[in-house]
């Protein structure tokens, strides 16, 4: 118990919509008048309010990475300002064990007259740095942020990119024991974004524990070995970074495929080339899925999709069967029908899932599950997306030219 | 509560340093006044006092004399400055929206820091001061050491009441025009143009506003050279030390609420 950082205990927190009902001093007056005949608890929603955090339980340990991945409004922000004490719970217990800093937006405190070395200071002292910590590190700050050249140029000056560099170069050399980070990868060009997740990568290795909030999935699995799933202020899933993610991903896919399942996979297994039943593949290998659909309807001509997805959900392959085989199916109400799939295992190494759809020439879908079965691909180490069956050297090996 | 408190904001104070210079330097930079800035107002005040007690001379017979022109330069001044704090102070906080809604620190660093620019230029302003008391030949003596003890007084007087605003102006913006409305009239109402002695036997009266039993004890130390009314200083001694403390109090309370009635 003595190393958990970080602890969310049943935290509610609630908003108002709309505008706020006293700005003024004006109308307090009618507004006490009207508290002091309607007797209403803490607990309770009154008119436009909601909960922008409902009910949220969480502990991190020390030096542990947990990402919060959930889509807009889902009050992934509200969380972190409620941990840096920014916002007050409604409701609940936080536990902050710790020196902490927050990254909720960069360069929040960046005066535009100052000139980039002022604006270093002004930051550092209110992300809570001494002036010794910051002279000290004022030069990694520069290389950092690569804007050497421009560090006595007053900020309104910069570019919103240059802006966003200096603001994550003096952010990133903060060293506290908790670092919460809200969307700040998404800055600066491609190099720089690429020198900021070594950066935090390089936080997390040195034992700084981290909360991370990205729309960045890929960055939030390789950062995060846990993450949260936040939707509408609530933990919709609390688990390892990929399955959340996977998860995020095909519940997004199963919002976008709307429509009844009017089909039902009654079956569906997986064969290796010599017909065995195998979940197993060697890279290269062919292989065949055998599904048997049912329909509640009598309908013509559907396509049918197959789509193979990665563990954290990244899709690698969708094709339709019209495109590659011209073929479409028929069903009579309550046919039942096997359909074999022939493919070949062109993946690198790892683990996938295989999903079908059904869908008309309209787009309407019939049937859609994108993880209707898991396979697992063995393959020497390689990296990107595909596996191409590369053999060095040519059919009549080696030649010397001279 | 009030350790953690002193605790936090000394743990912060490189924090009020850099934007009391901030303040300062963006009241400075780009501007063709410069540092003529900090005399003007000062300024202004002091000429329209001397406007003032001229009429009256010349209602009343007496003739202006020197020390009363210096009297009117010692307690403009102050003045001066607890005015633009307080003003600069009632803004602080919903002028630093940005950083208020978006990074945690003690928030008391934006009223302080707002008072501590305003006491630079009261410092620059005190300058010219010096010049006007050597030029009315009023010369130094032992009673000078009271002045720090004034102006702490005072100081801490500015900052609780800039708090108190800052945290009103926050939840309810028309806090904003009532402090404008409040500053720009107080004038007469405290002894700044002309001397509480004038109102005879109602003289206490006049004093009880604190800041003007300030002004008296500063104008008796430095022009008078006599030492300051102790039952006034510690009057308003009292009032410095408890609004300071129950303003922080009160702000510190209401601190947690900011970020989203901003």
């Amino acid at each position: 118990m003595a190393d958990t950082m970080l602890e969310f205990d049943h935290v509610w927190k609630r908003f108002k919509k709309g505008e706020m009902s006293h700005d003024s001093l004006r109308d307090l007056i009618p507004h006490i008048g009207k508290k002091l005949f309607s007797k209403n608890s803490q607990e309770t929603l009154r008119d436009r309010e909601f909960w922008a955090v409902k009910d949220v339980c969480f502990k991190v340990e020390r030096g542990e990475a947990l990402g919060i991945i959930g889509p807009n409004g889902a009050g992934k922000s509200t969380i972190l300002k409620l941990l840096s004490k920014i916002l007050k719970p409604n409701q609940g217990t936080i536990h902050v064990n710790g020196r902490l800093s927050a990254l909720i937006e960069i360069g929040a405190g960046f005066h535009p007259d100052f000139t980039g070395r002022e604006n270093i200071h002004l930051n550092g002292a209110i992300l809570g740095m001494r002036k010794e910590e910051i002279n000290r590190k004022m030069d990694d700050i520069f290389e950092f942020s690569g804007l050497s050249d421009f560090i006595d140029t007053p900020v309104k000056r910069y570019s919103s990119g240059m802006y966003a560099r200096l603001g994550f170069s003096v952010a990133a050399h903060v060293d506290p024991e908790i670092l919460l980070v809200d969307e700040v990868l998404s800055v600066g060009d491609f190099t720089f974004q690429h020198k900021c997740i070594r950066k935090m990568n390089e936080i997390v290795k040195n034992g700084t524990t981290v909360i991370f909030i990205s729309h960045n999935i890929p960055s939030v699995i390789h950062l995060c070995p846990k993450a949260i799933l936040l939707n509408k202020g609530e933990v919709e899933r609390y688990g390892n970074s990929r399955d959340i993610c996977r998860y995020y991903y095909s519940s997004n896919a199963v919002a976008n495929a709307k429509g009844d399942n009017l089909l039902n996979v009654v079956s569906l297994s997986l064969f290796a080339d010599n017909d065995d039943l195998s979940t197993n593949y060697k890279s290269g290998d062919w292989g065949y899925m055998k599904v048997i659909v049912e329909s509640t309807v009598r309908v013509d001509r559907l396509l049918m999709g197959f789509l193979v997805k990665k563990s954290d959900g990244e899709m690698v392959f969708d094709a339709n069967s019209d495109k590659i085989s011209e073929k479409y199916y028929s069903f009579e109400k309550g046919e039942r029908k096997e359909i074999e799939v022939r493919f070949r295992v062109n993946l690198p190494g790892g683990t996938y899932f295989i999903g079908i759809h059904f869908i008309d020439s309209l787009n309407k879908y019939y049937f859609f599950n994108d993880e209707l079965c898991e396979f697992v691909v063995n393959a020497p180490i390689t990296l990107g997306v595909a596996y191409m069956d590369l053999h060095w050297g040519g059919r009549a090996g080696e030649k010397v030219l001279s | 509560m009030m350790k953690e408190m002193v605790n936090e904001l000394i743990e912060y104070r490189q924090l009020i340093f850099i934007l009391t210079w901030r303040d300062i330097k963006m009241k400075y930079k780009q501007t063709v006044m410069g540092f003529l800035w900090a005399i003007l107002m000062p300024m202004l005040i002091v000429s329209a006092g001397v406007l003032v007690r001229k009429a009256f001379s010349m209602v009343s017979g007496k003739p202006l004399e020197m020390t009363e022109l210096a009297s009117i330069a010692v307690k403009s001044l102050p003045w001066a400055f607890f005015i633009g704090s307080i003003r600069f102070g009632t803004s602080s906080l919903v002028g630093n929206r940005n950083l208020v809604t978006k990074i945690y620190f003690p928030r008391e660093v934006f009223p302080v820091s707002a008072v501590f620019a305003n006491l630079f230029d009261f410092f620059v302003a005190s300058g010219m001061l010096i010049v006007i008391l050597w030029i009315a030949r009023i010369g130094v003596s032992i009673q000078l050491v009271w002045v720090p003890i004034i102006l702490v007084f005072l100081i801490l007087l500015t900052i609780g009441l800039s708090m108190i605003f800052a945290c009103a102006n926050l939840f309810y913006r028309d806090v904003k025009y009532i402090v404008e409305v409040i500053v720009t009239f107080a004038i007469f109402f405290t002894p700044v143009f002309y001397d509480a002695s004038m109102f005879g036997k109602w003289a206490p009266f006049m004093l009880l506003n604190p800041v003007g039993a300030i002004l008296e004890n500063l104008n008796a130390t430095i022009v008078l050279h006599q030492p300051p009314d102790f039952f006034w200083l510690l009057y308003s001694g009292c009032w410095a030390v408890i609004s300071f403390f129950v303003a922080w109090i009160i702000f510190h309370k209401s601190e947690v609420y900011f970020a989203e009635n901003i």
